[in-house]
């Protein structure tokens, strides 16, 4: 069926079997390839974007979209990892966990950085312990938590200086 | 993991669902959340031929005072009554029940209805609408009727709800002040309860004792006889039969249940 959706600020009409899922429908027909399907479970978030519906302010509510259909998202706005970054300026959270190195492995780091984008939405200044509860419905199999939510309680301190996207990569990888 | 195929239909209204419901397939399927059918669906556990999307009807979704009782709509998001003011003040076992549901992503999505309506043993929610008292409004073609919490469950995943019936309202008794309790235990985090207690008022249900959440009437009558919480809570277990699994058998069931009641009826959380 059609279904029409605003995908990173982009709207967009597809024709979608019922029984596609949200992560598949942003990967395959989006090719947006941030949303990772890791558990397929509904258990490690690798897959989390923001969804906001049309009567609802701020940038949308966190969800898993390994469940939820495509056609539920319809007349929603999807917000993907990709989505975040502007003008070539990292989203602050983007850039606070490159700052304090909030990832080893990076497969879990997109979901991460919904969650948390969606967390500061709801609780603007967390404590450390609201940060670990918030971002409890995200696995790091690397267990990299530690960074990770210094890099949220930076974000929510303002602490990270929005970089320029790819700006410096040279750098980190040399 | 792919759920087999099915028919989509987006409900226009509440009494559009219901005809829809009556005029389908016996085996579609409401979906709101979608956090408890769709993980079933994926798994093939559930292959409905339609769903029927209530998820967008905003006649569900709310939470309001209406006399002496909380009204919340059935499709009121877990995080939207985790957070409610309004039922934070007057249900708050319920308001907190519903902020243990999964994790904030799960909480944002599945609903009160469909945790009801799923009727897992081991849930928050059916164990908090038992301990309360509340009841479910449900709507059909012959048309509404209230089902108290107690004739809810019927069995393992089983609810007393009739083909072609939706719920569409909860209702808790609305109690400021009253003092509660609630335990979960769970080995993980955001994990189902592998024991849960809850207690308000002299009442005390229980989640994952059984097939379907349990009062703990032994317990709830020593109370009531003038018993201690401790002495009351050494009978909780009385009269269940849990089943066993990895992460329990039927006596360390039994053992969790007299040590969750005797905390929740020490108004622990």
């Amino acid at each position: 069926m059609q279904v029409e959706i605003t995908v990173n600020g982009q709207q967009r009409s597809d024709d979608v079997e019922p029984r596609l899922l949200l992560v598949h429908y942003l990967r395959e027909v989006c090719g947006l390839r941030a949303a990772n399907v890791g558990c397929d479970t509904t258990s490690c978030g690798a897959c989390t974007v923001l969804m906001k519906g049309p009567g609802e302010v701020g940038g949308g509510t966190s969800v898993k979209s390994c469940t939820v259909l495509t056609v539920q998202a319809a007349g929603q706005q999807v917000t993907t990892a990709e989505g975040l970054a502007a003008n070539g300026e990292l989203h602050p959270v983007q850039a606070a966990f490159r700052q304090e190195h909030g990832l080893q492995c990076g497969f879990c780091t997109p979901g991460m950085v919904m969650a948390a984008v969606g967390l500061l939405a709801e609780n603007p200044h967390p404590t450390e312990a609201e940060v670990r509860e918030g971002l409890e419905g995200n696995f790091c199999r690397c267990t990299g938590y530690h960074n990770i939510v210094r890099a949220v309680l930076a974000a929510a301190d303002g602490a990270a200086a929005s970089g320029t996207a790819g700006g410096e990569r040279a750098e980190v990888s040399a | 993991m792919i759920p087999a195929p099915f028919d989509y239909v987006a409900a226009e209204s509440v009494p559009h669902a219901v005809d829809l419901l009556g005029s389908l397939d016996d085996d579609a399927k409401l979906l709101a959340g979608g956090h408890s059918l769709l993980p079933m669906m994926k798994l093939r556990l559930a292959a409905p031929s339609v769903l029927i999307d209530i998820g967008r009807l905003t006649e569900l979704i709310g939470i309001r005072a209406e006399g002496d009782e909380l009204v919340i709509g059935a499709a009121t998001p877990h995080a939207t009554l985790a957070t409610s003011d309004l039922a934070r003040a007057d249900a708050p076992l319920l308001a907190h029940s519903a902020a243990l549901v999964g994790d904030p992503q799960i909480r944002h999505r599945g609903t009160i209805g469909g945790s009801l309506a799923h009727a897992d043993p081991a849930a928050d929610l059916p164990m908090a609408l038992l301990a309360l008292g509340g009841s479910v409004d449900v709507l059909g073609q012959g048309g509404t009727r209230n089902v108290a919490a107690e004739h809810f469950f019927t069995g393992f995943f089983e609810t007393s709800l009739e083909p072609g019936e939706l719920i569409t309202a909860v209702r808790v008794p609305r109690r400021p002040g009253a003092a509660w309790g609630y335990q979960k235990f769970v080995r993980r985090a955001n994990d189902w309860a592998i024991v849960g207690a809850a207690a308000i008022d002299g009442r005390i249900a229980l989640a994952n004792m059984g097939p379907t959440p349990l009062r703990a009437r032994a317990a709830e009558q020593a109370l009531a006889d003038g018993a201690s919480a401790a002495e009351a809570a050494e009978l909780a277990a009385e009269g269940t039969e849990p089943g066993e699994d990895v992460h329990a058998d039927r006596d360390y069931r039994r053992h969790l249940a007299r040590v969750l009641t005797r905390r929740a009826l020490e108004h622990r959380t």
